[in-house]
């Protein structure tokens, strides 16, 4: 598959006052033409840091890139100026946020912050614009376009507030689409909504989306591909057959068995991660994993693992999967 | 909107009784009438002069006539300035009072939120400190101390300036930075935490993800987040502007409505001080009347509407 995005060794760091906090630290991965990867990790593993740093949103300082590209459709966005980065977001790459209820600005019509970004990118007059946003707003499912379109944030739903969100990144048909936690903020009958409005936009546009969640059911919804993050690594990547069906690394298994299932009693406990993941201001030498790893070795202290390739499109990034270690029974 | 207004000008008028009625009877407690003065004046000129302006009857009496009076307009002729009327020297003085009130309110909006801005965009250097240290002394230090240091730093010293008068327009400079100095410092302090919150705000990364430049996202979207919290001000900074003015006006001797005001008062002159007390009562009103209305205008959020019940 032909890729529109590709991220390559992304180190991004934050200063504090007790020092620098190592957020993401080599992360990798690729995504393809309509297609839809998933980063899910739990708070703090670096995935939102990831997204947009791709976009280049997050305030420097405190935040430095230390190292690492991102190619977006053959150019390194990390060595564009400002002004070139201005003219690519929101017309190349779109983006949503978790919020829906504090992502849109309470004294401005919907209807214009629709059409502000289709004026700049796409030089339109304001007529012009308006029927565009008009058709965006239908497009998310907005009934009523016409007389939404000139109403306030304040008079939508939350779920209404995050298609219009959705219809804000999408007016200028970009071919990526980053969704922070699209559905976090939002129950769960809205959550599915939300996420048949952005399958169908993107069966309609061929829009690439990288979505970033917590939430695997989200995940199972939605993903080609998916993205394991911890710590700031990517532990282990695989399409989302192989992720659920064949989960490798611990903490993807770890997560998969804590979620509840619709099949349990009420009377069995939940199955945690034990821990805390670890303090990336002093990230250790070896797998961040291992301190809360069932199946921690002497080698995963002191050696953080190299990924291991499994198949084409599988990933893990765990000793257990090296080629020198012994079959381990799955649990 | 109507009814929101009309009920609104209701209880501006209640209010009104309510100051009136305050006002005259606090008044009469002061000892002391408009016609007892160091000179001796025989006994039956005084009385006869109590008795032509009424003050001979019981107190009651004369609240209901003062009332009865003022329904019809009439605010009565000066005690102490003769055949003056109380309106005539309401309207001969209030010019140079409100062009002084004027420029110190627009001198403190655009100061005070130019300095707030630059304060919060700079967050925590130096712009920021040293208007922050600014603030704090404008909102510490009283206004006529700031008049008096003016005056001695910039007249007496320097020599700019004009100690007192208040012709040309370089006179205007020390009185309206005498009267700015604490709505600047409230203005500033006000606009510079409501704007550091807008710049955090989710709807600004919307915008930047959007691909939109930084002026246009500082004009359109967080300036005019960020200035609601002033337009809340700008009623109590009205009040501000105007009781510090009777102060100002005296120290660099300007004669305005202040300066009646307060002679009015070590002059018992009835007649006056109730005039001017319900002139500076309305305009108090007024003040925060248009405020409420302005507040509609910039947050659409704001609707007027009566809530009697509930």
């Amino acid at each position: 598959m032909e890729s529109i995005l590709e991220v390559k060794d992304l180190h991004v760091s934050f200063s504090v006052r007790g020092g620098e906090v190592k957020a993401v630290r080599g992360v990798n991965f690729t995504v393809g033409k309509g297609e839809t990867v998933a980063i899910v990790g739990e708070s703090g593993s670096g995935k939102s840091v990831t997204a947009q740093t791709i976009m280049r949103l997050i305030p420097s300082p405190p935040s430095k890139i230390k190292q690492g590209q991102v190619i977006f459709n053959g150019e390194d966005l990390l060595s564009k100026t400002n002004k070139q980065m201005e003219a690519i977001r929101g017309k190349d790459i779109g983006m949503i946020f978790q919020d829906p209820m504090t992502s849109l600005n309470p004294t401005i019509k919907v209807g214009k912050q629709i059409t502000e970004g289709l004026i700049k990118h796409q030089n339109l007059s304001f007529a012009e614009a308006k029927t565009r946003g008009v058709e965006m707003l239908k497009l998310v499912g907005i009934k009523n376009a016409e007389a939404r379109f000139n109403q306030y944030p304040h008079e939508f739903s939350g779920g209404m507030r995050q298609r219009v969100m959705i219809a804000i990144a999408l007016a200028c048909r970009p071919s990526l689409l980053i969704a922070d936690e699209p559905t976090t903020a939002l129950d769960v009958t809205i959550q599915a909504q939300i996420i048949n409005v952005m399958k169908d936009m993107q069966e309609r546009f061929g829009t690439s989306i990288i979505m970033i969640t917590h939430d695997l059911g989200v995940v199972a919804g939605m993903a080609d591909r998916v993205i394991v993050m911890y710590a700031g690594e990517v532990v282990e990547t695989g399409t989302s057959m192989e992720i659920f069906k064949n989960p490798q690394h611990p903490y993807t298994r770890g997560l998969l068995r804590s979620l509840p299932r619709i099949d349990q009693r009420k009377d069995e406990p939940l199955v945690p991660i034990i821990g805390t993941p670890p303090d990336l201001i002093k990230p250790p030498v070896g797998c961040p994993f291992a301190a809360r790893c069932d199946h921690a070795m002497k080698v995963c202290e002191r050696i953080d693992p190299d990924p291991t390739h499994l198949s084409d499109t599988h990933m893990s990034r765990c000793w257990l999967q090296h080629p020198m270690a012994q079959e381990v029974q799955s649990s | 909107m109507v009814r929101y207004i009309t009920s609104k000008f209701l209880y501006m008028l209640v209010s009104l009784l309510i100051l009136i009625t305050a006002t005259f009877f606090l008044m009469k407690a002061i000892p002391g009438n408009p016609f007892m003065s160091e000179k001796q004046v025989p006994p039956q000129i005084r009385e006869r002069l109590m008795e032509q302006y009424g003050l001979d009857k019981p107190v009651i009496v004369q609240y209901g006539q003062y009332l009865k009076n003022i329904a019809q307009g009439d605010f009565g002729i000066s005690m102490k300035m003769q055949n003056k009327e109380v309106t005539g020297l309401i309207t001969d003085t209030f010019g140079a009072s409100l062009k002084l009130g004027l420029v110190a309110i627009v001198v403190s909006l655009v100061v005070g939120v130019l300095l707030g801005l630059l304060a919060a965009l700079y967050h925590r250097r130096l712009i920021d400190n040293v208007a922050m240290v600014l603030a704090v002394l404008g909102i510490a230090v009283p206004s006529f101390v700031v008049a008096s240091m003016l005056q001695f730093v910039f007249a007496q010293k320097a020599g700019i300036f004009n100690v007192m008068g208040f012709n040309g327009p370089l006179d205007y400079v020390l009185p309206v930075a005498a009267l700015a100095a604490q709505p600047i410092a409230f203005i500033a302090r006000l606009t510079r935490s409501s704007m550091l919150e807008v710049l955090h705000a989710d709807y600004i990364k919307t915008a930047r993800a959007k691909g939109l430049n930084w002026m246009t996202i500082l004009f359109r979207h967080v300036v005019r987040n960020g200035i609601l919290p002033v337009i809340t001000y700008l009623g109590p900074m009205t009040a501000n502007i105007i009781t510090g003015s009777v102060v100002i006006e005296q120290i660099f001797g300007i004669g305005g409505l202040g300066k009646v005001f307060v002679s009015s008062i070590s002059n018992r002159d009835y007649t006056l001080i109730m005039g001017v007390t319900i002139f500076y009562g309305v305009i108090l009103m007024l003040a925060r009347f248009l405020t409420d209305i302005a507040y509609v205008f910039v947050d659409p959020r704001i609707k007027l509407t009566n809530r009697k019940e509930g």
